[in-house]
């Protein structure tokens, strides 16, 4: 099995600058794991320890069951494909898919037969003797791709494979990438990305980083419906979910919070007769808001609104809170602005916070 | 007056002179010839945005043409001419040429010249390129570097001088003051003198011999293969042959070392042995051009996207084959600059032979025999002639200079 295991790995830079801590991930063979996370949490810096590029400061890292903390990158059975792609500029397509295998010294016929492949896959064929300067983006990247795939690793890692592509590009060679991964079932891929969209659609596992560590680890729908804490449920999901102060009034199968606001929810998460009284952050996706008659979790002025056609993005004027409230309702509301609306929601879509964590997961 | 005086106002005189120019030149295009206000006024602005570019190059063209274009058909006129005792020239045609032509102490210089200019640019970019590699990573590197870029700020006749002490010679029994000559005197003619006087720097040669016939054989590859055509090619034979020359000159030098028998114990003249004394001289600018071929490829080095060396390790690459096979090609139209740069340097050297040798024992090259005939043996003629052959051998390399140059700026 080619897992990865990651166990207590830190990174510190120059014995002060500490920037992770203490990442335990245990990965599958032919999963294909997103790390996602604000821009500087640390995930450039997981995959070039992963890779070899950087020295593992702290813990312990296994490939397929060897520890590889010292193995040089070229040994360690990973591929590489950088934002930037990296191409060797001076080097044909040909000659940059073939310089690894020329390192590791194959014969000319089985070199030739790796970039065939490769090509074939990539579609790259009318490019081969061409220098990178003359290629597209979109063609850049799929060398890059290409120079990762001859060399038939166990791991492939990337780094922000698509920032450098147009909104247009970016969709169709994600898509690329999803069934390249589907063609290659055996295959483990390590996807860094800072866009929550590519972390939705690529991954098998979204590993989520925030603060030096590891925030949630799961599924994208696990991660969507039932985040872990405050920060992912902020992250996953656009616009950000919407964050209530109040306090547990009834416990039990269902729990009802009476909000700072004046309204009321009720929530499927359980709690116990000893939660009563507590004071929790009430969740609730914008998509999750629906408009109600009686009893609503939230009602407010519309400050404005944003019509996409498909949905109707509601912005509430701020009451005591800092954060607008956010909701998106289905259909055209191009009337709303100024006007007050009250918002419910299925308990099943609401979640409980306590100092930032989900009760859900107690 | 104080010169300090006299050199301030000087300075003041000729800042001030730059600017009122510019600003009175360009009031008088906008304000008096073309003004931009009247019926014609959208016409006016477009002729003064005609005229402007002009206004500004002006004083460059002009210095240019006085100081360049006119010393460069005077001197061609001159080497066509010779002077008549009393007064007056007549036309000779081309008898100065012949007349150089027909002298050894010319061949001399040119044969000298062009072992210049083998040896100096090519010590010189190998040696930056190899200090800018060492010290890029380390804490004092760029201490280091200030170091070796130092000499730059040192004038080619100080250099001289500081290099004709390091080779100076007293008599046997006193103490030598030249480093050269007390590093000498400690060998003796036992088996370590033989190790490193002649096993080590044959060794040098051949590996020298070796790697140029490579280069020339990388040269010529393409232009065997068919692969490469048109405006090259002849360009590429050429110094595919330049190559074989110098690995034949190489295994040459091999034999003449080992065969040589030295004169150990004794404080040598060194300025004095034909041959040597050359590349003695050769070191006192391969020292200055190093500093400067260090920092250019320094900071091409630098520019290297790191991603780029970042891959060569995942892919499998060693220290000497990132250095090889991925940092030197990507900054190679530096490396080229550089070289040329240098050889331009070369081909005028006057200044180090002048200072140390003055030409005698052999080390003549031609901007000193150039000096030699115009100022001292008071013959234009062939001083002119020798100019004008000394700027035939600048030029192209100076137009492949600038066009390098060029394209590394895009
Ligand atoms: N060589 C370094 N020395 C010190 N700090 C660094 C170094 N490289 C990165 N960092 C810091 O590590 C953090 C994580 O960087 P990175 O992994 O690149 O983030 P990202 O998640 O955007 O990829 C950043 O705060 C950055 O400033
Ligand atoms: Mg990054």
């Amino acid at each position: 099995m080619a897992g990865l295991k990651l166990t207590g790995v830190g990174k510190t830079y120059g014995g002060t600058v500490n920037v992770l801590n203490d990442i335990n991930l245990d990965i599958e063979q032919g999963e294909l794991i997103v790390f996602v996370g604000p821009s500087g949490c640390g995930k450039s810096t997981l995959l070039r320890m992963i890779a070899g590029l950087e020295s593992i400061t702290a813990g312990t890292l296994e490939i397929d069951g060897l520890l590889v903390n010292d193995v040089p990158p070229a040994q360690r059975g990973i591929a590489m494909v950088f934002q930037s792609y990296a191409l060797y500029p001076h080097m044909t397509v040909r000659d940059n898919m073939s310089f690894a295998l020329k390192l590791a010294k194959k014969s000319a016929s089985e070199i030739d037969a790796a970039v065939t492949k490769a090509t074939k896959i990539l579609q790259l064929e009318p490019y081969l003797d061409r220098l990178p300067k003359a290629l597209s983006g979109g063609q850049r990247q799929r060398v890059a791709i290409g120079r990762a795939i001859v060399r038939d690793p166990k791991v492939y890692l990337f780094d922000e494979p698509l920032s450098n592509l147009d909104a247009a590009l970016r969709v169709a060679t994600r898509i690329e990438i999803a069934q390249l991964k589907e063609s290659m079932p055996k295959s483990t891929m390590i996807y860094v990305t800072h866009d929550q969209v590519e972390a939705m659609t690529l991954a098998s596992r979204i590993v989520v980083l925030a603060d030096k560590g590891i925030a949630q680890v799961g599924t994208p729908l696990e991660l969507y419906e039932r985040p872990e804490n405050e920060f992912v449920a902020q992250f996953i999901g656009s616009p950000a979910m919407n964050l209530l102060a109040g306090e547990i009034i009834e416990t039990g199968k269902e729990t009802v919070v009476k909000l700072a606001s004046g309204g009321i929810a009720r929530s499927a998460v359980p709690t116990t007769a000893a939660d009563k009284g507590l004071k929790v952050n009430v969740g609730v996706r914008p998509e999750a808001l629906v408009q109600v008659k009686d009893q609503p979790i939230f009602s407010g002025k519309v400050a404005y609104t944003e019509a996409l056609g498909e949905v109707t993005i509601l912005y509430f004027e701020p009451q005591d809170q800092a954060d607008h409230v956010i909701s998106k309702l289905s259909g055209i509301h191009a009337d709303f602005r100024g006007k007050t609306v009250s918002l419910g929601a299925d308990p099943a879509k609401v979640q409980i916070f306590h100092n930032g964590r989900s009760l859900y997961y107690r | 007056m104080s010169p300090a005086l006299q050199g301030l106002i000087t300075i003041a005189i000729g800042v001030g002179g730059c600017l009122s120019y510019f600003y009175l030149s360009n009031l008088f295009l906008d304000k008096v010839l073309f003004p931009a206000r009247g019926p014609n006024a959208g016409r006016n602005i477009n002729r003064a945005n005609m005229i402007r570019p002009w206004l500004f190059l002006a004083p460059a063209l002009m210095a240019l043409g006085l100081y360049l274009a006119y010393p460069v058909i005077e001197t061609l006129r001159l080497s066509l001419t010779e002077r008549i005792p009393g007064g007056g020239y007549r036309w000779v045609g081309l008898d100065n040429y012949s007349l150089m032509f027909a002298e050894a102490k010319f061949w001399e210089a040119m044969r000298n010249n062009m072992l210049w200019l083998i040896v100096v640019p090519a010590a010189s970019t190998a040696f930056g390129l190899l200090v800018a590699q060492l010290t890029d990573r380390i804490r004092w590197g760029s201490f280091a570097k200030s170091l070796i870029f130092m000499p730059m700020a040192i004038s080619f006749v100080g250099a001289a001088v500081i290099f004709k002490l390091v080779y100076d010679t007293r008599p046997i029994e006193q103490d030598q003051i030249g480093i050269l000559n007390a590093l000498w005197l400690q060998f003796d003619g036992g088996a370590g003198s033989w190790l490193l006087l002649k096993a080590l720097p044959a060794l040098i040669l051949a590996g020298f011999a070796a790697l140029s016939g490579f280069v020339g054989w990388l040269i010529l590859r393409p232009v065997i293969a068919g692969r490469f055509h048109g405006f090259g090619t002849p360009a590429r034979i050429v110094a595919t042959a330049a190559s074989a020359a110098i690995v034949v000159l190489s295994v040459r030098g091999i034999f003449e070392l080992i065969g040589a028998d030295f004169n150990y114990g004794a404080p040598q003249t060194w300025l004095t042995v034909p041959f040597w004394n050359s590349l003695f001289l050769m070191v006192v600018l391969i020292w200055i051009q190093t500093g400067f071929a260090m920092v250019i490829l320094s900071a091409a080095l630098r520019g290297i996207p790191e991603e780029t060396i970042e891959a060569a390790i995942v892919d499998g690459a060693g220290p000497f084959q990132i250095f090889f096979q991925i940092k030197v090609p990507q900054i190679m139209g530096t490396i080229v600059v550089v070289w040329t740069t240098i050889t331009l340097v070369v081909l005028k050297v006057f200044d180090i032979v002048f200072a140390m040798t003055n030409g005698q024992w052999e080390t003549q090259v031609l901007a000193n025999y150039m000096f030699d005939k115009l100022f001292r043996a008071n013959n234009w003629g062939v001083g002119s002639a020798s100019a004008m052959i000394i700027m035939l051998l600048v030029t192209p390399i100076l137009v492949w200079n600038v066009y390098n140059a060029r394209k590394e700026m895009r």
